[in-house]
């Protein structure tokens, strides 16, 4: 099962934490304060990232690796781990496979080594080894910093390996957190809205799963994997797909390579797009179908990071002629044919209930106050506050963890002389994404696109705060102010895409996909910058 | 992925013991008095947790759940037999036998004096928790004279999400506490000055967009009298039009980060004009960020001349 291992309130209670590729302070604030709680409590936090984000500000160690190196960091920790005799053999023994396998493939990895290939001093590496090895509890949190790279789920993997190589998963205060972007991105998945899954996170793959779909609704299921995002646009690229539903998504302006994003969109037979505001991709649609805002004027469930699914109701009647996306897609169903029964968001909700066996106790009257996490099993179940406990068991009910043995690789995009700078992007406190839901508030911080760059890069390059320059990648150029930033290192440069109608920061960015997620390689691309007079 | 086959393709089973927090250590009991009857509280509760375990009301100001105690406002003073002075009941620990009196004649003339400074110093037209408790403890502000009126000051309005109205500042220091360590840790505001002096103050009294201050509004949720307002309520209720009794409290989810946030949408005539969080919720303790207190505006109908 997907989802984060532990609950907001264990990183209260936890002794070490690693916030790796995650500007938390920002961009999950109200995590941030569980954070902190721990952090006064006394937990050691180490920031891994680049930038030396306003989260660093709280952390005792702030780890600025190079874009791109995280396997190569976690792989000299794990070795670290190794030779100083910290590894947790016990729970390695009876609860893991392929960790002499995993051994042998970290132990090149020497702490000299590691800091040639992360820029991590050697010491700062061996003391986070040690701290996450010997801390009582110990938690690994991160974002989107470990997601959006072309070896997404590798990153993800060799993160796993350091919690399974000490044991700090499955118990209260160690876990494995990715923080969720979206306030729904869990939910989404947990319903099957994954090219793999049905509801309830069961694969499609298998026989006895989808035949109790194919029985519960009557129809057939297709026995393989659909695509993801990114293998939709390949689809596209191909005309393999030529028509296109998008709800609730902005994907003219939130794809990675802007242009060829919009080319493909522009070449589809039919583009339908169901949404709350209309978007740059409603621009560009055959048909646009008026959304009612999910969070305020819908009613139905999300899911959180912390796994726990919550209400989310109808606070004030849609605006215009808009509509619950429910009514809107039961309402194609049956243009297309199909004699789906009227129902509410509960009826659906039952439906699933009955399908999914880790949300079978959820009632909406259980719902109501505070929500539940998941799995929960049945009406007396009270939810579980973390995952994998049975990894405690001995012996270990169920299948073993395995190590995952995954090989560094440097971003798809290397610097040259041409475009010498590294280019990350990321999300400000006060906006998010591309803009469609917080431009319409005031915000008193908002101050529009910036290329930030380190001080260092600045006197180089002759250019003062708010001068503009133009920001060009292999791809496409922009044009902004600059924005000076000392969190920054010399050669790492910065843009959020919260303003793509002044600045279209995906002009930039490379579509390099991780073939196991379909994540693109937001996080780094090469890019140069030239001063523009006056 | 063949190495995660096992995993990937069927969902692991459950675990045999529930997944769930170590318990807590077993904390002594207390027993003490309260207004004559017996109550037991855990070894570290307060006279006012005891008091609210006898069922009896004790009144507070600058005490909050979710903030640390800071005994400014002596509003929840209660008798403790034997003592020289009245205790604050929500910092004061309960100890074994004490013997509390919630309402005596000592007690109430102690919280009518003070809510009378006060009344009498500071503009409550907006403390609706404050007001009726002026009426129940018989408090006259108007005895000080006209000259008592000493906090008085222009508005600052200074941004366009609230609005400071210091005017209303009773210096209970809730605000301080949200910004500080009790919750945001951004400590864009203090208490500056001493005594007749003392206020509440950006760094340098600087307007807040020069301040440290992130707009995550966690000062306006817990400001009990008005002085903090966002800035749609501040609007409605200088055009006469904020009807509180026109308005509905709807729970529902943040619609940004997955941290999944309830926001309790304050609804007037279709148009949500305000959101706050319930303080006894697990996952905010009444906190939300700049985007959850106030980025809902794209719900709402654009307003003629936007």
């Amino acid at each position: 099962m997907g989802g984060g291992t532990s609950s907001y309130r264990e990183i209260e209670e936890t002794d070490c934490i690693l916030l790796w590729g995650s500007n938390a302070r920002e961009t999950h604030p109200i995590f941030f304060h569980h954070l902190l709680t721990g952090v006064k409590r006394g937990a050691r936090l180490f920031t891994i990232d680049p930038r030396r984000t306003s989260s660093a500000q709280w952390a005792d160690v702030w780890a600025g690796l190079d874009v791109g190196t995280d396997i190569a960091l976690a792989h000299t920790m794990a070795r670290e781990i190794i030779v100083a005799g910290l590894a947790h053999n016990e729970f390695i023994r009876e609860a893991t496979t392929g960790f002499d396998a995993f051994k042998a493939s970290v132990l090149p990895w020497t702490l000299e080594r590691g800091e040639q290939a992360t820029g991590v001093p050697a010491g700062v590496i061996r003391e986070m080894a040690h701290a996450f090895a010997t801390a009582p509890r110990a938690m690994i949190c991160w974002t989107l910093g470990i997601t959006e790279h072309h070896n997404a789920v590798d990153n993800v993997l060799s993160l796993i390996n350091l919690a399974l190589l000490t044991g700090h998963v499955g118990r209260w205060g160690s876990g494995i957190n990715p923080l969720r972007g979206q306030n729904n991105v869990q939910g989404g998945g947990d319903m099957g809205a994954l090219p793999d899954r049905l509801p309830g996170f069961q694969h499609v793959e298998n026989d006895a799963v989808r035949a109790r779909f194919d029985r519960a609704w009557g129809v057939t299921v297709p026995p393989v994997r659909g695509w993801h995002l990114s293998g939709m646009f390949e689809a596209m690229g191909r005309g393999d797909l030529t028509a296109l539903y998008v709800i609730g998504e902005n994907p003219a302006q939130s794809e990675a390579d802007q242009h060829h994003a919009e080319a493909l969109l522009a070449g589809l037979d039919i583009l339908v797009v169901q949404d709350v505001m209309r978007t740059a991709t409603a621009e560009l649609a055959d048909v646009v179908l008026p959304a009612a805002a999910g969070a305020f004027e819908s009613e139905g469930t999300v899911t959180s990071s912390e796994r726990r699914v919550q209400r989310v109701r109808r606070t004030k009647a849609p605006l215009g002629e808009s509509r619950e996306d429910l009514a809107i897609i039961v309402d194609l169903a049956r243009r297309m044919g199909a004699a789906w029964p009227a129902t509410d968001a509960e009826g659906i909700w039952n439906e699933l209930r009955a399908l999914s066996p880790v949300h079978g106790g959820m009632s909406y009257a259980r719902l109501a106050a505070g929500g539940l996490q998941w799995p929960c099993y049945d009406e007396t179940h009270p939810g579980e506050a973390f995952l994998h406990g049975r990894l405690w068991e001995r012996p270990v009910r169920g299948p073993r963890a395995p190590f995952s043995i995954v090989e560094h690789a440097l971003p798809v995009e290397a610097l040259d002389a041409e475009y010498p700078f590294r280019l990350t992007t990321g999300r400000r406190l006060e906006e998010y994404n591309t803009g469609v839901q917080t431009g319409p508030y005031a915000s008193p911080v908002r101050r529009g696109e910036t290329i930030d760059v380190s001080p260092e890069d600045a006197a180089r390059l002759g250019v003062v705060e708010g001068q503009r320059v133009r920001v060009r990648s292999r791809r496409g150029s922009v044009v902004a102010p600059v924005h000076i930033d000392a969190a920054l290192r010399p050669g790492l440069t910065f843009m959020t895409f919260h303003f793509p109608d002044e600045v279209a920061t995906n002009h930039l960015t490379i579509d390099a996909i991780d073939p196991k997620s379909g994540t693109a390689e937001f996080k780094a691309a090469a890019v140069r910058i030239d001063a523009l007079d006056a | 992925m063949s190495q995660h086959d096992a995993i990937w393709f069927s969902l692991p089973p459950r675990a045999t013991a529930l997944p769930e927090a170590p318990p807590a250590p077993p904390r002594a009991t207390v027993t003490v008095t309260v207004d004559g009857a017996s109550v037991d509280v855990p070894e570290g509760a307060t006279l006012l947790d005891a008091c609210r375990a006898a069922g009896k009301d004790v009144p507070t100001l600058c005490y909050l759940e979710t903030l640390t105690p800071v005994n400014a406002c002596r509003v929840c003073v209660v008798e403790v037999a034997g003592a020289r002075v009245l205790a604050p009941a929500c910092s004061r620990k309960a100890e074994a036998g004490m013997q509390v009196q919630t309402n005596s004649p000592r007690v109430r003339t102690s919280r009518k004096v003070v809510l009378e400074l006060l009344a009498s110093s500071v503009d409550l037209s907006t403390a609706d928790e404050l007001t009726p408790l002026l009426a129940e403890y018989g408090a006259d502000p108007g005895r000080f004279g006209a000259a008592a009126a000493t906090v008085a000051q222009p508005v600052k309005d200074d941004n366009d999400l609230y609005v400071r109205d210091y005017s209303k500042c009773v210096l209970c220091y809730k605000c301080v506490e949200a910004c500080g360590t009790d919750a945001q840790n951004t400590f864009a505001i203090a208490v500056a000055g001493r005594g007749f002096h003392a206020h509440i103050s950006t760094e340098l009294d600087v307007p807040l967009p020069e301040s440290a201050c992130v707009y995550c509004g966690n000062c306006i949720a817990v400001c009990p009298t008005g002085a903090l307002m966002a800035k749609p309520e501040f609007t409605l209720r200088q055009a006469g039009q904020w009807a509180p009794e026109r308005q509905t409290a709807v729970d529902t989810i943040c619609p940004y980060c997955g941290v999944g946030c309830t926001l309790t949408a304050h609804v007037q005539d279709d148009r949500i004009v305000k959101v706050t969080s319930p303080f006894e919720n697990g996952v905010t303790r009444g906190n939300l960020c700049v985007k959850g207190r106030f980025g809902f505006e794209y719900v709402n109908e654009p307003e003629a001349g936007d």
